[in-house]
């Protein structure tokens, strides 16, 4: 019985369309961020090494690959996660290290190790861009613009809609510093009950007027729109909208929360070595540089930085879009991604019985 | 249902409004599906219509979101329309690459579901068969079993078997979901079916297989195509399952929709809604010419 | 029996058998052959939907998570956590932990480093109690640094390695065979003492979700009931060659892809969609005041009662066809009033009708995910949107199979009446 069903499930798993000599599959974030790699990584990469690149979408990477490694059948080769993710998956030893002498050296000789910025590198992730957390508006639905982040959780003198992501994490550091907590207490306030009680009671009072969204590509999308006049979203995607599709879009930076997006290899993933040659060619100076010019996104490397010049357009500077730029940081937060590490699946539990309630 | 002579003012006011409340009813029926044909053909990418469509102003009306269905995922899309553009559209345009998976997925699952259905159904339809309710009911109860619990249960079962990901682990869940619809419609079929037919073909010598080909199946035709649409339609909508044990770029036509729809929904996917739409409408003439036919066939009054 | 016997032998075949015998042997081989037919599709679907479920409801009950490790690649099993275990083994529940239950955490937290299994034994832990998983995470970090005496030093890392429901977690943790995911399922958990208790208010999420599904579907269920009768009656009432044209309004959205009707409720039902769009281009509505339909419950309600519409028509029709109108035509003769013919007289003879349709609607809507999950938001979501979450989001597996399981024997009794009442046999398509 047994040999038989695994006969026939070989004979069931050969049917299908022949696979391609040399690929790799790379799973990231979709829509203009995806366009974004595809453009600065993947079609050099198909060019220059002769391995086709399947790109894959996802809401948020960290989760199908937990899946497809806890359940024993993994089909990506690497994924583009977050932070706090790329930590916490390594720590349970669902991906594979990654070897940092693999990674090339800057133009001008400086190791990978130097020329990266602090936190860009880890046991098992290599970082491809900073990116944030913002909230943004239409410029078309608000009758008075919102300044502040604790305009976002105003609806007395801001009313309609807010888009906001259906996840614990940026929402309650958001909720806090709109209840008037500096941005560098956030955290201690967060690792106490108080604090997360205090979170949550921010939420509650907007909870009626919040649309959820999931994949990174809906808040543009529901801003020009009009379902919500306002939303948190990737700063990339609000400035891709804005400025490639002349979107009435403005993105808010006041509590912004920085965060890295790093690649990560899962383990078992079909094409290692492929995997490792497409981070390794992905991360170097020029890729990362190439890859701001397709969305405002900042390059993990220091060495990249000086080659960030102007949008695909040819005519919009990149620098004051991006979430590093001097301006921005007026009230910018840092993800701590040692809290949510650890306290992720814990506030995610207690996140989703607060929605249903 | 006309109203009698002798009806008072009352029943007529009361007449004419049932009929508007069933009016509007078949309205609530149809129209959420009418309404994205016009739509498809705006030319702004918005989801109501503009002022200058419900002007019937041409410049309010464009093609370009089936365009979108052809040019979205080609290499080249913006180059003249000549046999390579063509080529290049066939070989990496989404919805294409989509409609071939739903297709290649539906015929295997079909074929499947309907040769096993359909020879359960002789069975089934035997007088003598042996617990012929208990088996019905299992064989009935894919159908009724949320499609989210048996996602979920193939979800673990295809990763331990090695089906996961494969065309052939959703050709075997598709089978199985398609199978119910075959064995209602055939059992359905056999309802008027005169088993002496076969006695005289077997008291002739006939094998059982040559009675089957010449004297059964032609009678029961109707009802296998039939069945056998109705197990298309069920693996050509299915997204939950695919959305479970597919692979990443195992894109069917519902599971592409799924993704336009969560993150924009752009009226790229009204395009492809009302070209399923007229996909449908076929499907279901054809399975009402099939009904009269073997009504026709059995010397049923159509009812 | 010889007598009997005796008075047959009369009665044989050619070949000389007793008839009887023969006859019971014909019977045995038609019975035998139908069964061969159906053979094939009884061992597919027991191989390809009933053997996943009964996989799936293995998995509601057993989760080894905090005692097997088993690595990706070389799928090597390594045993967690052994000494606590043996601890556990060596005193009943209820014992406080002493200095030798902290050295052998101690021990086994080496082990987790090792393997990494922290993050998996603690969120194993953290199914049973909340917060508990990212004390495991932050101890096995810190490990190696763990000196005696363990009580003191565990103290020093975080005063709640003390709390009695932490070690009645992971007491419970300890078997792989549980039944408290099915306890989780219904918002309940055990207590240190091992007794049933209800979770923190802030956590119980399950049993309003069961409540919900159950509210909405029998709301839908209502709904579609109202909106099928009239025209189910229409339809048997008018003369074929209109009936069969009207027909196709109830089965052309029978024959359209789920997705199709979906997308088209959120054209219509968006805040600036078609029907909010007429709305306040008839002056109704001002353009500040719009309704939200959609991404709550009532976007979940109307959509699905105009999916679920047709299998509350069909059966209808099929009943209210075949009725005969001269009985109401008789009772209208003998002086009752229309309504009274209606409810006395007609509506009685539907009520198998009604029946069918109610349980079939019923059962499919409790069920439902993609509609719900595409227009239904927060509030508008059912049970089995939370069965996909926890399968594609939390990745805990164990309470998606049971909450899966529970909804699973629920619509099972469903279809145990309907086949019951109505009959199996009676499903009809179209």
């Amino acid at each position: 019985m047994k040999t038989k069903t695994i006969l026939l499930a070989t004979a069931l798993t050969s049917v299908g369309f022949a696979a391609a000599a040399q690929e790799v599959t790379v799973m990231s974030w979709g829509g203009s961020y995806t366009k974004s790699q595809v453009e600065a990584y993947h079609k050099p990469f198909t060019a220059e090494t002769g391995i086709a690149v399947n790109s894959v979408d996802s809401d948020n990477p960290a989760t199908p690959i937990k899946a497809q490694v806890e359940a024993g059948n993994v089909t990506v080769d690497v994924a583009d996660v977050e932070f706090s993710d790329a930590v916490r998956l390594c720590d349970e030893g669902l991906l594979e290290e990654i070897d940092v002498s693999m990674l090339p050296a800057a133009p001008d000789g400086t190791p990978a190790t130097e020329d990266f910025i602090d936190g860009a590198l880890q046991d098992c992730a290599v970082a491809n861009i900073v990116w944030s957390t913002v909230f943004a508006y239409n410029t078309e639905n608000n009758a008075t613009a919102p300044a502040t982040i604790a305009d976002f959780f105003n609806t007395a003198d801001f009313p309609g809609k807010r888009g906001l992501r259906k996840t614990a994490k940026a929402n309650l550091e958001m909720a806090l510093m709109a209840d008037g907590v500096a941005a560098d207490e956030v955290y201690d306030m967060l690792e106490t009950d108080e604090g997360i009680d205090k979170a949550f009671a921010k939420l509650d009072s907007i909870k009626d007027d919040i649309v959820w969204w999931e994949a990174g590509a809906q808040p543009p999308q529901l801003l020009a729109d009009g379902e919500v006049v306002m939303s948190t979203a990737y700063n990339g995607r609000i400035f891709n909208a804005a400025v490639a599709e002349s979107q009435p879009l403005v993105v808010v930076w006041d509590g912004q929360i920085l965060d890295f997006d790093l690649f990560v290899i899962p383990k078992g993933a079909p094409n290692l070595e492929e995997a490792k040659k497409f981070v390794a060619y992905s991360t170097d100076t020029q890729r990362l540089a190439d890859q701001a010019s397709w969305i405002s996104y900042g390059p993990a490397r220091k060495s990249s930085g000086a080659l960030v010049g102007k949008f695909m357009d040819g005519e919009t500077e990149m620098a004051e879009h991006m979430p590093t730029a001097e301006a921005n940081l007026t009230n910018a937060l840092v993800n701590n991604f040692e809290f949510w590490v650890d306290n992720d699946a814990e506030l995610n539990e207690r996140f989703n019985a607060w929605l249903a309630q | 249902m006309a109203l009698p002579k002798h009806a008072d003012t009352l029943e007529r006011v009361w007449h004419y409004t049932y009929l508007v409340i069933c009016g509007l009813i078949f309205l609530f029926l149809i129209a959420p599906i009418l309404i994205v044909i016009p739509l498809s053909f705006n030319a702004e990418p918005y989801f109501t219509f503009t002022e200058k469509m419900l002007a019937f102003d041409p410049t309010g009306y464009s093609t370009r979101w089936y365009d979108l269905l052809l040019t979205f995922g080609m290499d080249s899309p913006e180059g003249a329309r000549d046999g390579s553009w063509w080529r290049d559209a066939w070989a990496n345009s989404a919805w294409i690459n989509a409609a071939k998976n739903s297709v290649i997925i539906g015929f295997f699952s079909t074929l499947l579901a309907t040769a096993l259905g359909t020879l359960a159904a002789l069975g089934l339809s035997r007088p003598e068969m042996p617990f012929r309710r208990a088996i019905m009911a299992v064989l009935i109860s894919p159908m009724i079993v949320p499609i989210i619990i048996t996602a979920t249960g193939l979800f673990f079962f295809y990763s331990k078997t090695g089906l996961a990901n494969s065309y052939g682990g959703i050709i075997l869940a598709h089978a199985t979901l398609g199978i119910p619809f075959v064995i209602i419609t055939v059992t359905a079929t056999l309802v008027g079916f005169d088993h002496s037919l076969t006695r005289a073909a077997a008291s002739l010598g006939a094998t059982p297989s040559k009675t089957f080909f010449s004297i059964t199946l032609p009678l029961i035709l109707p009802g296998v195509i039939s069945g056998a649409l109705f197990a298309f339609v069920t693996s050509f909508d299915e997204v939950v399952v695919v959305l479970f044990v597919a692979a990443h770029d195992q894109q069917t036509i519902p599971r592409q929709m799924w993704n336009g729809i969560r993150e924009q929904i752009s009226p790229a996917i009204l395009s492809v809604a009302t070209l399923l739409v007229i996909f449908s409408v076929t499907l279901l003439t054809v399975v009402e010419l099939l009904r009269r036919r073997s009504e026709k066939q059995r010397g049923l009054s159509p009812s | 029996m010889t007598a009997e016997t005796g008075a047959q032998d009369a009665l044989v075949t050619a070949d000389g058998k007793p008839l009887k015998a023969a006859l019971r042997a014909a019977q045995a081989r038609s019975k035998r052959r139908a069964f061969y037919l159906v053979a094939p599709l009884l061992v597919f679907i027991l191989l390809t939907f009933v053997a996943p479920i009964l996989q799936m409801l293995h998995q509601s009950i057993h989760n080894d998570g905090f005692t097997m490790h088993e690595d990706v690649i070389s799928h090597e099993r390594t045993p967690l956590m052994v000494n606590l275990r043996q601890w556990f083994d060596e005193n009943p529940r209820g014992t406080a932990p002493d200095e030798a239950a902290y050295a052998a955490i101690a021990a086994d937290l080496l082990v987790l480093r090792e393997v990494k299994a922290g993050g998996q034994v603690g969120t194993r832990v953290n199914y049973e109690r909340s917060r508990s998983r990212s004390m495991f995470t932050k101890a096995v970090r810190r490990a190696e640094r763990l000196e005696p005496p363990f009580e003191a030093a565990f103290m020093d890392l975080d005063e709640d390695w003390a709390d009695p429901e932490l070690w009645a977690a992971m007491r419970s943790s300890a078997s792989a065979y549980t039944m408290n995911f099915y306890l989780a399922a219904i918002d309940k958990v055990r207590a240190p003492d091992g007794s049933i208790t209800n979770v923190d208010e802030d956590r119980a999420l399950y049993k309003k979700l069961f409540g919900r599904t159950l509210v909405l579907s029998l709301l839908i269920t209502f709904l579609t009931f109202v909106l099928a009768y009239p025209i189910a009656h229409l339809l048997a009432t008018l003369p074929l060659r209109y009936s069969n044209l009207l027909m196709i309004f109830v089965l052309l959205p029978f024959w359209t892809s789920l997705l199709v009707r979906t997308t088209s409720w959120m054209v219509l039902l968006q805040s600036q969609g078609v029907l909010n769009d007429a709305l306040v281009g008839s002056g109704i509505l001002a353009d500040e005041n719009r309704v939200q339909l959609m991404y709550n419950q009532a976007g979940t309600v109307i959509a699905m009662t105009h999916i679920l519409l047709p299998f509350m028509v069909l059966p209808l029709y099929s009943v209210m066809r075949p009725i005969n109108p001269s009985y109401v035509r008789a009772a209208r003769s003998l002086g009752a009033t229309s309504w009274t013919a209606f409810r006395r007289i007609y509506f009685p003879q539907t009520v198998p009708g009604i029946g069918a349709g109610a349980l079939l609607v019923f059962i499919l809507a409790v069920g439902y995910y993609i509609t719900p999950a595409l227009v239904g938001g927060a509030d508008g979501t059912l049970i089995s949107n939370l069965i996909a979450y926890h399968m594609t989001g939390s990745l805990n597996w164990s309470l998606a199979a049971a909450l899966a399981g529970m909804l699973l024997i629920g619509i099972l009794i469903l279809y145990w009446l309907y086949d019951l009442l109505v009959g199996i046999d009676n499903l009809k398509l179209g």
